[in-house]
């Protein structure tokens, strides 16, 4: 008999949002093939944008019909399920407002390729080129952003990563000014990125061994039947975690980020402080409580010491940082620990799950948008030689711009976590989360994870320190005579602020129907 | 025996890592990195004929793509990183620190 192929079946509908971004990249690549220069950024911007818009559309369309599938879909290899949905949803609208700051002039090199300093470089500057490039390579980062927490197997997982990362890594590198640094953390990045991928992939290959499958799903059934101490398994394990906690820039592996944020240009700095953190804590979530769900009492401990060592690492150094991008770098690995502490905080399947999900959710979304925000501030302080990211640049700057410094101002309280803030919700869902689930356990799981939130709460007291530190110097200052001039911010720009004002705000003051939405988001779980 | 197999796949991926730590030039370091996707790679297979299905031999295409595209993007940026210090030396790139 002959064998028989099946055709697989794809669901175009549910998929939708995925293949509206990566099918906008792929034609923003062949704009870049065929559309003459002049006329290639008019048509990449609304490209971009409205890819970016439509994708959200769909999810939202998606949200409100309801018809979720119940299962993977394209064959098992995505899974499409609330907390998925509101992740895309989360995301898509961070990398379009990215979008609107990558918009901006002068924040990318004319020509990659020209030495910096060189006459060719000061050639294409004066000629007015540009890398439209941007606008496909960050689709189709976002597309990897979008795919990379969706991904049900280790496979598409590891693909979804290398197509979210490596359109950052060679966008990390395209800073118009300060070249010198912008490509040093292009090559960091690379170098260490890659290898942590490689981690993941060993680890991938290991956990394939043990369990015979790369499917989450199947990887939770055999543990449930086989053996849990495997060496097997526990190197899988440890590797996978590996290469996902790098991406989240948890300590120990924390080392890129500073490095990169600082380096990288600053748009894109947004994109990958706010995009990059959602779909790597979205892939986090997904291989520790459905795939290694079973696995728990292995992982816990490691990740307990892990949410502790980053949140104490990121607060800590921060207070010494001097640059403005370094420092709010170390806040977003102090970030990545207080989400760790939610990953943590589950104990049985189901109600406590739910809580401790909507917490993440919540948080990330609240997170992100502050973080643009911030970012999008930072690239409106300008020396002449590009942003002014000395921390002692910015003395007095409230008495020459008191509404940026004080929007500023604002923003840092939201990640410092005060109330009438979105972050003092975020944080108090988090840890509200973290608290409960350990007393339903019923054991000294409820003592650790209390002392874990102690931990998170002194980390949060120190960073609200280096946060107002920096509002001290804003605003109780004198301003220096030669001090930064304050860009004209473009549409793009004011959009960016004040949409991030306005979600920061109302979501410190009416936090219940976001929080609603995203407990509708988390009460599905994930599906298997 | 597939375990010798798997020894290799374990050597290579170490070496790759250990290479990665103590070797200078960018270059080099990526084709240790390269060296351990190739383990991962060897370790798929060995898996897939352990285990009985083709999943992992799927991977292991699937890798071979993507370090094909990570061929790519690395050497475009320590090319360019060449061009700009006249060194691919990791060690030079030292403008970031703490």
């Amino acid at each position: 008999m002959n064998p028989t192929i099946e055709f697989p079946t794809i669901e175009y509908a549910t998929l939708a949002p995925l293949l509206l971004v990566f099918g906008a990249a792929i034609l923003g690549v062949l704009v870049e093939a065929f559309a003459p220069r002049y006329l290639r950024k008019s048509f990449q911007v609304p490209l971009t944008l409205l890819s970016l818009i439509g994708a959200f559309a769909l999810v939202i369309v998606q949200v409100v019909r309801g018809d979720l599938p119940t299962g993977p879909v394209a064959m098992g290899a995505l899974a499409i399920d609330g907390p998925t949905l509101f992740i895309w949803g989360v995301i898509l609208v961070l990398s379009a407002v990215c979008v609107l700051l990558i918009n901006d002039e002068g924040h990318f090199v004319a020509s990659a390729a020209s030495v910096p300093g060189s006459a060719d470089e000061e050639g294409a500057e004066r000629a007015g080129h540009e890398h439209t490039e941007v606008y496909p390579l960050a689709l189709f980062a976002v597309g990897g952003m979008l795919m990379f927490p969706a991904a049900n197997d280790l496979l598409t997982m590891f693909v979804g990563l290398e197509v979210m990362s490596l359109p950052l890594y060679l966008l990390c590198g395209l800073a118009r000014r300060r070249r010198l640094l912008s490509q040093e953390a292009s090559m960091k990045y690379f170098l260490l990125g890659a290898f942590s991928s490689a981690f993941f992939l060993y680890g991938a290959a290991m956990v394939y061994g043990y369990a015979g499958t790369v499917s989450f799903a199947g990887i939770s059934q055999a543990m449930a039947q086989g053996a849990l101490l495997d060496p097997l398994l526990l190197l899988g394990f440890s590797l996978l975690g590996v290469g996902l906690l790098f991406k989240i820039g948890a300590a120990p592996f924390q080392a890129w980020k500073p490095d990169v944020y600082q380096g990288a240009p600053t748009p894109i700095t947004a994109l990958m402080a706010s995009g990059t953190l959602v779909a790597a804590v979205g892939a986090l979530l997904r291989v520790f409580w459905v795939g290694l769900g079973n696995l728990d009492w292995n992982w816990r401990p490691v990740l307990w010491v892990v949410a502790a060592l980053t949140m104490m690492v990121g607060a800590v150094i921060a207070i010494t940082q001097t640059d403005i991008k370094r420092m709010l770098a170390y806040s977003s690995i102090a970030h990545a620990g207080f989400l760790l502490v939610g990953v943590l905080a589950t104990y049985d399947t189901g109600a406590g799950n739910a809580v401790s999900l909507q917490a993440i959710l919540f948080y990330l979304l609240v997170y992100g948008v502050a973080t643009v925000g911030a970012f999008a501030i930072v690239t409106l302080v300008r020396d002449p030689g590009g942003e002014a990211n000395h921390l002692s640049r910015w003395a007095g700057l409230g008495k020459r711009a008191p509404i940026l410094s004080g929007v500023f101002a604002f923003f840092l309280l939201a990640f410092a976590g005060i109330p009438l803030t979105s972050g003092f919700f975020g944080k108090y869902a988090l840890f509200t989360a973290a608290i409960g689930s350990g007393q339903e356990a019923g054991d000294s799981l409820g003592a650790w994870m209390t002392g874990l939130v102690v931990v998170g709460v002194i980390a949060s007291a120190i960073a609200a320190f280096f946060y107002v530190r920096v509002i001290v110097l804003m605003f109780f200052n004198e301003p220096a005579a030669d001090g930064p001039a304050i860009a004209v911010p473009s549409t793009g720009t004011v959009t960016v602020i004040t949409l991030s004002l306005l979600v920061t705000v109302g979501v410190g003051v009416f936090p219940e129907p976001v929080l609603q939405l995203a407990n509708t988001a988390a009460s599905s779980l994930f599906i298997r | 025996m597939t375990t010798n197999y798997l020894i290799l796949s374990g050597l290579l991926f170490s070496i790759g890592a250990v290479g990665v730590l103590i070797r200078r030039n960018a270059i080099v370091v990526f084709m240790c990195i390269e060296l351990m996707l190739n383990a991962c790679n060897l370790a798929f297979v060995t898996f897939a004929r352990q285990v009985g299905n083709l999943e992992g031999q799927i991977v292991a295409f699937f890798v071979m793509v993507v370090a094909a595209a990570e061929v790519v993007v690395g050497l475009a940026i320590i090319v360019t990183i060449f061009r700009t210090r006249r060194s691919a030396s990791v060690d030079d790139a030292n403008l970031l620190k703490y």
